[in-house]
């Protein structure tokens, strides 16, 4: 089974999955897989690592900056491959996400890119600027090889197309909470509930709710509503400017938090339910 | 004056309902921008067979832009270059200077049929810019401009016309701080803004419908251009020659002689300093295939698939993609694609300015580089067309530079 299938169906009962967002290779490639275990240790449930690209076209200032970092580090898809191996190492069972855009996966090519990431440890791969329509050769070698292709859902997607998606996820789909870039203004809760109701008709699969969560409060809020609260731009900011030497407290500090602030929504919750 | 190329070839009929021309093309962005792409598609398909539509856009090509343009045989300088006659295709003679215009008419009206209020635009060199910003201008519509800050710094002039059009120039300070930067900077303007904004892109490339509709705009050069050559020489000529960035005014002059089969195609890349040093601007000729800007086409590219910068004298040229209709007319053979260095493209650039009195932009100097080749090629009986895509009044800046003069 898919460590990701297992991770939901183990959270299903208990809680929220938090799955943060990290750069591979920034602020650097020594120092990746240490914040890897650190957000584990944390309270993280899922790590989603980006994949750098040279025109991230999809994230705000952040994440462009720090895929400039890393690829100045020298950072590939193939050296992020073996982070994960690295990373899998000491941690067999936390599930890994690999987020970033499409051409470096078509430099690769489907088949040896899907067949590297099961070898490295790999569970997914969520290309953002491949629509299902145009996924089918990816997500078919991905399957074969036991990993999921991770969808987006967006404000704008009409129902009919969150449908179709939803056939073509696998492991969880991603609702984008607002129109923008990654790391965008703050969220607006309601909006949010609705959209996400919305999506549970369509869908079995757990939904993962990111973009314009910060803190502990608007991580509290989502975690009320989703099946999984996804953090980037406000840890790969807080890394930024902690700088190497400090980067691992901060990812503790404010996964920690984010992880204290989500329980506690979802005990209350549970209280108030009952 | 029909506005609809008629589907002429096998192919010309293409893209297909995806957007894809063979492998190439089709739809490569974020969820966000799905829908919005979808409606555009939508109003495209539409308006561009509502008669009112056409109407509209072929008197403002008429009466705004200055259409037809003059095909003008360059006799003075088809005679000292001793081989085929030349005919130049003057889009320079239109409004603001370039073919640029034709596609931002067409699109600031599509814009308003769609009730946005808002358009966005990239530029390299600036002319795709001053010639959004001249048609929001005109409509009333607010204008940004995403532009990088390297050529920010290079095109001063380009920026403050922008600026005195009402149009608000933003630099783009990521990544290599480029044309490919400004247009990164563009989607995220739009993934934001997307219920009043409208894109308007300059070039054939970028997701489905852009290549197709920006194309549709811009084939009224080829249907001018094929008309025009049977007039002045009772025949189609042997070929027909553009410079290619992204690619559009290239895809206008060819596509209404693409079932013409006898009329060759060239199309021209920037070579930069060389193929062979590396430096150039020339994805057909030295990249491989790839996924960049919603589109899959050829580009310059590292092992990893990280887009390269690129180097070109002319900016319109320096951009590491190409239109995903290049990439198929150069699989499929129906065109052939070459590159020419700075050098060649400034010697054509002189030598034009100098037999005829006409200062071609450095972009287009890339096509009159290869044209100079292809008339000795031809010999006396030939007959070329080449698309003088734009004015090179923008480029004297440049070429007094490099040339050690200071203005």
């Amino acid at each position: 089974m898919n460590r990701i299938d297992r991770r939901f169906r183990e959270l299903r009962a208990a809680g929220r999955a938090l799955v943060p967002y990290l750069t591979a290779g920034d602020p650097d490639p020594a120092l990746t897989v240490t914040l890897m275990h650190a957000l584990v240790e944390a309270g993280a449930d899922l790590i989603e690592l980006g994949v750098p690209f040279s025109d991230p076209m999809a994230d705000g200032p952040v994440i462009q900056a720090a895929c400039e970092r890393a690829l100045a580090n020298g950072m590939t898809l193939r050296r992020t491959l073996e982070l994960v191996a690295r990373f899998r190492e000491r941690d067999a069972g936390t599930p890994v996400v690999l987020m970033g855009y499409l051409n470096p996966i078509e430099a690769m090519g489907y088949e040896a890119f899907a067949h590297a990431a099961a070898e490295a440890g790999a569970d997914a791969a969520l290309t953002v600027d491949m629509p299902p329509e145009e996924g089918a050769g990816l997500g078919a070698a991905l399957h074969a090889h036991g990993l999921h292709a991770v969808y987006l859902l967006a404000p704008t997607t009409t129902e009919a197309r969150a449908r179709r998606i939803c056939e073509a996820a696998g492991g969880f789909v991603y609702y984008v909470s607002l129109k923008g870039v990654t790391g965008a203004a703050s969220l607006d809760t309601a909006e949010v509930a609705r959209r996400v109701a919305a999506i549970r008709r369509v869908t079995e699969l757990p939904i993962g709710v990111g973009f314009g969560i910060r803190d502990g409060a608007s991580a509290a809020r989502v975690a009320r509503i989703a099946d999984a609260v996804i953090v980037g731009s406000a840890l790969v900011r807080r890394i930024a400017e902690a700088g190497p030497a400090g980067a691992e407290a901060a990812a503790r500090s404010l996964v920690g938090e984010l992880r204290a602030a989500m329980d506690e929504a979802v005990a209350r919750g549970a209280a108030g339910a009952g | 004056m029909a506005s609809i190329p008629e589907p002429a070839a096998p192919g010309a009929s293409l893209p297909d309902a995806a957007g894809h021309f063979g492998r190439f093309g089709g739809r490569f962005v974020a969820e966000t921008l799905m829908a919005p792409l979808e409606a555009l598609t939508a109003a495209y398909e539409r308006y561009l067979r509502d008669p009112e539509f056409l109407a509209e856009l072929d008197r403002d090509l008429a009466h705004y832009v200055g259409r037809p343009t003059p095909l003008y045989h360059a006799e003075r300088w088809s005679r000292r270059l001793g081989g085929a006659r030349i005919y130049l295709k003057r889009e320079d003679l239109t409004h603001t200077g370039a073919h640029k215009i034709n596609n931002t008419v067409g699109q600031a009206l599509l814009a308003r049929r769609m009730g946005k209020t808002r358009v966005i635009a990239e530029t390299g060199a600036g002319q795709h810019g001053v010639a959004t910003a001249t048609v929001a201008a005109r409509l009333g519509m607010r204008c940004v401009v995403y532009m990088g800050e390297v050529d920010v710094e290079r095109q001063q002039i380009n920026v403050y016309r922008m600026r005195l059009l009402g149009a608000e120039v933003v630099p783009v300070r990521s990544g290599s701080r480029t044309l490919k930067d400004a247009l990164n900077e563009a989607l995220r303007d739009w993934v934001t803004n997307v219920d009043d904004t409208f894109y308007v892109i300059g070039t054939v490339a970028g997701p489905h419908p852009y290549p197709a509709m920006v194309r549709d705009f811009q084939a009224v050069i080829g249907r001018e251009a094929r008309r025009q050559i049977l007039e002045a020489e009772g025949r189609l000529p042997d070929a027909l020659v553009a410079c290619v960035g992204g690619g559009s005014n290239a895809i206008g002059l060819f596509h209404p002689f693409l079932a013409d089969r006898e009329v060759a195609l060239w199309g021209v890349e920037g070579a930069g300093e060389g193929i062979e040093t590396g430096r150039h601007a020339a994805p057909l000729c030295a990249g491989r295939s790839g996924v960049l800007h919603g589109n899959r086409t050829y580009l310059l590219q590292d092992a990893d698939g990280q887009i390269l910068e690129t180097h070109s004298i002319s900016a319109g040229l320096d951009y590491p993609g190409v239109g995903p209709e290049h990439a198929w007319l150069k699989e499929s053979g129906r065109a052939r694609y070459v590159a020419v260095t700075d050098e060649e493209a400034l010697e054509a650039f002189h030598d034009l300015t100098r037999t005829e009195g006409i200062l071609p932009a450095l972009e287009s100097s890339h096509a009159l580089a290869w044209a100079m080749r292809l008339a000795r090629e031809l010999g006396r009986d030939g007959l070329i067309v080449v698309n003088l895509s734009g004015r090179g009044d923008k480029d004297v800046h440049t070429v007094a530079r490099r040339e050690g003069i200071r203005l």
